[in-house]
């Protein structure tokens, strides 16, 4: 039997975040969970390289006989990209938080969320069983939940409830839905929670649209999507820029991977029926968290909305079902991770300074901190998808694939492309960055321009944009093996060039 | 018909290999320029001149290489990189040299050469020269990856590279507020106009598959006429946003608050051109949807005229220029939109524009030198004999934009106006009534900056500017005065097998319309000369119930305009689903918790109660897995 490479890489972390638990000084800990996160990136990175070869390495042991649940992962194109995502992010989110706010939980016990999370997150992206899919979807809340109430900021118990609140009722749904696909599947003979077995099945008719409804508003809610998306920026302003990060730019992404691979995976005819509504709600999405990051005043919940608008994109790509659109929905997925994680992160670096996520108090930081004001731009120009960045080249092919299918509606999401220069340079840089130089910001920035270890942590993200900007094809290749799946699956072709004979 | 006289490009041999060096070596130099952050500071500008002055070099040599070959080999391409495949679409990174492209190159970099010594001299003092020149090299980079790309989505990797450089420019003294909104505004009203490319690259992919300009042309004669329509007014959206033409143009007199070569480089030779570029280019679109082909003709009349209105009552000497680069673009939209008599008048005004306005624009820069950055030409008057080189050089840019015989403009605007009246009578009057007021405003300019009273404030001494600052303004002189010389018997058979258009026979006696021109010419200077030139030049504008001026002081209302139809709504709106999170969808979800959970309750408790909350569901969750899955199991 050939080592249970998946298996391991989700054990990982959480076994370093247990042992973090263990009683160690603050100094040892850090360490210690920076050597676990590492080592989960450098098996992350393995797991790639191995299925790149052409090694199989799917797990699956039967599990609880009775209720036809398999210990069984897998990794698919869209998997590896939601496992890279995972790996990479994870110790820049630690290095970012090396010195988590005074007065709140210890840095140990920080780490050892992160790290349970991030282990708990990569068995959601594996799991190639629902049920299996379903436990850890819910068990990543417990830890997610403790980071916001142990080392949030103000009014942290509330939006941690929030959070809590709308992401069980998503899953209570959801639990109906699984427990019908057992119904179903039992019907058909043995049970199997499998993926693939499920899949088999085709559910349709009005069966499978209630079933599909159910993985849908979970995933809504998570992947959050206009009107049940006002947690988000609650549970993001509570936070800090790290537990953001990993709540907006990995766990979030669970909507949109769980629509694939659930939604479309599982119920094929009940996803096509859907996909108008889909579309308009992706729309509405787009442009109104857009403007509500117009509005906004506190740059985390502007950060957060900003998301609201690129998910908004993500599922507009989904659901125009061509091979373009969708791999430009996982690209996206992919993207987004490190965009929102620049943003994120230089948010943070800047209220480590000033004190404050509030907009006005800024001004002129350019000035006394061109390096700070540098990055941010940098993350603002990856944020409103300039080409160069990585996320021009998937908001393009979410773009140009759903225009093949509907003109009309993405002429609308396209409102979107320019609302996204306001937030970012009209709101958000021009705000901060420009200006003359105010007394505090004197204060707060003057020869606290960004140290080396925050310098480590943007170079990377920032690097990886750029990379994937101007070579895109290594990772393009990987996803669009899901998309074209996915399409297969559905049995939905591509529109053909209305023009004939043009190449 | 037209369209199987396009050569196909042929593969890339020599020199043309290294045509990809001509946007990397700036590109890269940026980039190094700006990491190395102090320790570049003192040769950085050097470096990034020599940077553009290589990329020039190559230019020359392409273009060299071209006049030698036969016209049909002359169109080169050369694949870099394939950029990504899926689905059926691919997209190849690669370069297209032919003889539209090069003139650009050539246009870019020579100019953009002379713009670097320049600044090495404007910018001396300024204690962020290398970052200035850092951007100017990206700006060089993205402007050439616009022309050069044999593609529409690489034509859009530069044309958002050149917004962003522009931005950056713009907003170069980003600590003084009117900058940074400048230096916003620009990029904002220009993404509008980038939406327009996005939505005519989507239905190209949508039509033949392909972005490529090859698949384009090749397939342009086969797409419904509405789709035809419906790309060339994406492209026209597109190229209204970038050349800063009506309903699009508000940014560009803000655009002046960025550095003086900045406005010569961008805002006037190369980047606002790039809508006429766009045009010229998608010529095979065009020509199949003559709804798109008027409108282009009439946005062009319209800002040609809207420029030259606003370009009479400003008192900021760089407002005035930018007014009249909006109203020269004009000129060349309308040509671009008349078809293939027009394309290469369009090109050819371009590049005697690119000459004459940057002249004036770095003369303007050094009048500024001289006057302590004062751009107010109320506060001038008598320049002429305390600046003379920069007075020489900007009487040719003056005598070449008014169209004086024999001066670069003549030719190329004559051209325009000739072509307009053989479209449309009321266009070329238009076209006509244009040159007049061009030639009003530019005299009001130069007698209000050279001639006259010395109105100078306390404390300001004229003097000329260093040698790196008058020698590149020489030199655009030259070709001020003889660009137009130059070109004129050479041009249109040179872009004709780029563009299709059909030579005519180009005489040196004018033609009834040119001597009409010249006398409108002659009459817009009188008129100027009557008003500016025997009185005194009062210190304040005087003030008016003239609605013609009032509308011209205020730049024609645009941002009024943009603020009511956009600005405001949009602000609104979203202070409107920022106060509707908070309070409607939130109070409503709120409101259901504590109807069904008692959730406000909970809310003031202890966190704790919380978590038990949650186990409490987990278990539920739990009971019911179990419950279904036995009484499954029993039936």
């Amino acid at each position: 039997m050939t080592f249970p490479w998946l298996t391991f890489l989700g054990l990982l972390p959480i076994i370093g975040g247990l042992l973090l638990f263990l009683p160690m000084g603050k100094g040892a800990a850090r360490t210690l969970g920076l050597v676990f996160s590492v080592a989960t990136l450098a098996v992350g990175v393995a797991v790639a390289v191995m299925r790149g070869s052409g090694v199989d390495l799917s797990v699956t042991v039967p599990w609880i006989r009775a209720f036809g649940a398999w210990w069984a992962l897998g990794v698919d194109g869209m998997g590896l990209a939601m496992i890279l995502l995972t790996v990479v992010l994870t110790p820049l989110v630690l290095l970012a938080e090396w010195e988590p706010p005074a007065g709140r939980w210890s840095a140990q016990t920080f780490f050892a969320l992160v790290l349970i999370l991030e282990g708990l997150a990569l068995f959601v992206f594996t799991s190639t069983d629902v049920l299996l899919f379903y436990l850890f979807f819910e068990a990543t809340l417990i830890p997610t939940y403790f980071l916001i109430v142990g080392f949030g900021g103000e009014r942290r118990g509330y939006a941690a409830l929030k959070f809590l609140l709308f992401s069980l009722a998503g899953g209570l749904i959801m639990l109906a839905s699984v427990v019908g696909l057992f119904a179903v599947s039992a019907s058909q003979g043995m049970p199997s929670y499998l993926i693939g077995d499920l899949a088999s099945l085709r559910i349709d008719g009005d069966l499978g649209r209630w079933l599909m409804l159910g993985f849908l508003i979970a995933f809504i809610i998570k992947a959050p999507m206009v009107p049940l998306h006002t947690w988000l920026p609650d549970t993001a302003a509570a936070s800090t820029p790290g537990t953001a990060t990993l709540l907006v730019g990995i766990l979030d992404k669970i909507g949109t991977f769980g629509m694939i691979r659930f939604c479309l995976g599982l119920f094929p005819e009940a996803s096509v029926w859907v996909a108008p509504f889909m579309m308009v709600f992706a729309v509405i999405s787009i442009l109104w968290g857009a403007l509500a990051a117009i509005g906004s005043t506190n740059m985390m919940r502007l950060v957060a909305y900003t998301s609201v608008s690129h998910f908004g994109f993500m599922v507009l790509g989904i659901y125009a079902f061509t091979t373009t659109s969708q791999t430009g929905s996982i690209f996206y997925m992919l993207n987004h991770g490190f965009s929102t994680a620049a943003l994120f992160l230089v948010v943070g670096f800047l209220a480590k300074r000033r004190g404050s996520y509030d907009i006005n108090a800024y001004g002129g930081v350019q000035k006394v901190a061109p390096v700070t004001a540098g990055v941010m731009l940098l993350a603002g120009l990856s944020a409103l998808s300039l080409p160069g960045m990585a996320t021009f080249v998937s908001e393009f092919l979410v773009i140009a694939g759903t225009w093949a299918r509907n003109p009309i509606v993405t002429a609308f999401a396209l409102i979107g492309v320019v609302l996204a220069a306001v937030y970012v340079l009209a709101v958000l840089y021009q705000r901060t960055m420009t200006g003359p130089v105010t007394e505090q910001t004197q204060k707060a920035f003057e020869g606290r321009d960004l140290t080396g270890i925050e310098k480590a942590v943007m170079v990377p993200i920032i690097a990886m944009l750029l990379f994937f900007g101007f070579v895109p094809q290594p990772a393009v290749s990987m996803v669009e093996t899901t998309a074209k799946a996915t399409m297969e699956y559905v049995g939905v072709t591509d529109p053909a060039p209305v023009v004939k004979g043009a190449k | 018909m037209l369209l199987e006289t396009l050569a196909a490009p042929v593969a890339a041999t020599g020199m043309f290999t290294l045509a990809w060096t001509m946007i990397a070596v700036p590109a890269v130099m940026a980039g190094l320029l700006l990491l190395a952050g102090k320790l570049s500071d003192r040769w950085g500008h050097l470096a990034a001149t020599a940077a553009v002055v290589w990329s020039f070099a190559i230019a020359v040599c392409l273009f060299a290489e071209q006049m030698m070959r036969p016209a049909s080999e002359r169109a080169v391409s050369a694949h870099l990189y394939t950029w990504l495949g899926v689905g059926h679409w691919t997209f190849e990174v690669g370069l297209l040299v032919d003889q539209l492209s090069i003139l650009f190159a050539l246009l870019i970099t020579g100019v953009g050469s002379l713009i670097h010594i320049y600044s090495i001299g404007y910018m001396a003092h300024d204690a962020r020269r290398r970052r200035f020149f850092a951007y100017l090299n990206l700006f060089i980079a993205a402007m050439l990856i616009l022309v050069l790309a044999d593609n529409y989505l690489v034509l859009f990797v530069g044309w958002e590279g050149v917004g962003l450089a522009s931005y950056l420019l713009i907003s170069f003294w980003q600590h003084k507020p009117s900058a940074a909104a400048a230096g916003t505004k620009a990029f904002v009203m220009n993404r509008v106009g980038d939406l327009g490319l996005l939505m005519a690259i989507s239905t190209m992919l949508a039509m033949f598959g392909s972005s490529s300009f090859e698949a384009v042309n090749a397939g342009a004669a086969h797409v419904p006429p509405l789709w035809a329509t419906l790309i060339g007014f994406f492209l026209l959206l597109a190229a209204c946003g970038k050349s800063a033409q009506v309903p699009l143009q508000a940014w560009l007199l803000d655009a002046m608050e960025g550095p003086t070569p900045v406005s010569a480089l961008i805002h006037a030779a190369t980047m606002v051109t790039a809508g006429v570029y766009l045009v010229v280019r998608s010529h095979a679109i065009f020509e199949m949807a003559p709804i798109a082909q008027a409108a282009v003709v009439i946005v062009g009349t319209v800002t040609l005229l809207a420029g030259a209105w606003i370009g009479t009552s400003q008192d900021d000497i760089k407002k005035v220029l930018a007014g009249s680069t909006m109203s020269q673009i004009g000129y060349m939209m309308l040509a671009a939109g008349i078809g293939p008599a027009g394309y290469a008048f369009a090109i050819f005004h371009l590049l005697t524009h690119g000459f004459f306005k940057a002249n004036m624009f770095l003369g303007a820069g050094s009048i500024m030198h001289g006057m302590n950055d004062d751009v107010n030409m109320r506060h001038f008057g008598g320049l002429a004999s305390a600046m003379r080189v920069t007075f020489l050089t900007f009487s040719m840019g003056y005598l070449a934009i008014i169209g004086f015989p024999f001066f670069a403009g003549y030719f190329s605007k004559d051209h325009i106006i000739e072509a307009a009246f053989a479209n449309n009578v009321v266009i070329g009057l238009c076209a006509l009534l244009g040159a007049g007021i061009t030639a009003f405003y530019m005299t009001r300019l130069m007698l209000m900056t050279f001639f006259g009273e010395k109105r100078w404030r306390q404390g300001v001494h004229p003097h000329e500017s260093p040698k790196a600052m008058t020698v590149p303004l020489i030199i655009l002189a030259v070709f001020s005065v003889g660009a137009g010389l130059l070109m004129n018997w050479w041009i249109q058979t040179w872009l004709e097998p780029a563009v299709g258009n059909h030579a005519h026979d180009i005489s040196l006696i004018p033609t009834p319309v040119g001597w009409a021109t010249l006398l409108v010419v002659a009459a817009g200077v009188a008129a100027s000369w009557m008003v500016f030139g025997r009185g005194s030049i009062p210190d304040v504008a005087p003030a008016t119930k003239n609605p013609v001026t009032i509308a011209g002081r205020n730049v024609l209302f645009g941002d009024q305009v943009n603020g009511f139809l956009f600005t405001h709504p949009t602000v609104a709106t979203a202070k409107a689903i920022d106060t509707a999170d908070v309070s409607l969808i939130d109070r409503s979800f709120d409101g259901a918790g504590r109807a069904f959970q008692g959730l406000s309750t909970q809310l003031r408790r202890l966190q704790t109660g919380y978590t038990r909350n949650y186990a409490l569901t987990m278990l539920l969750g739990v009971l019911v897995v179990g419950a279904v899955l036995i009484l499954s199991q029993l039936g």
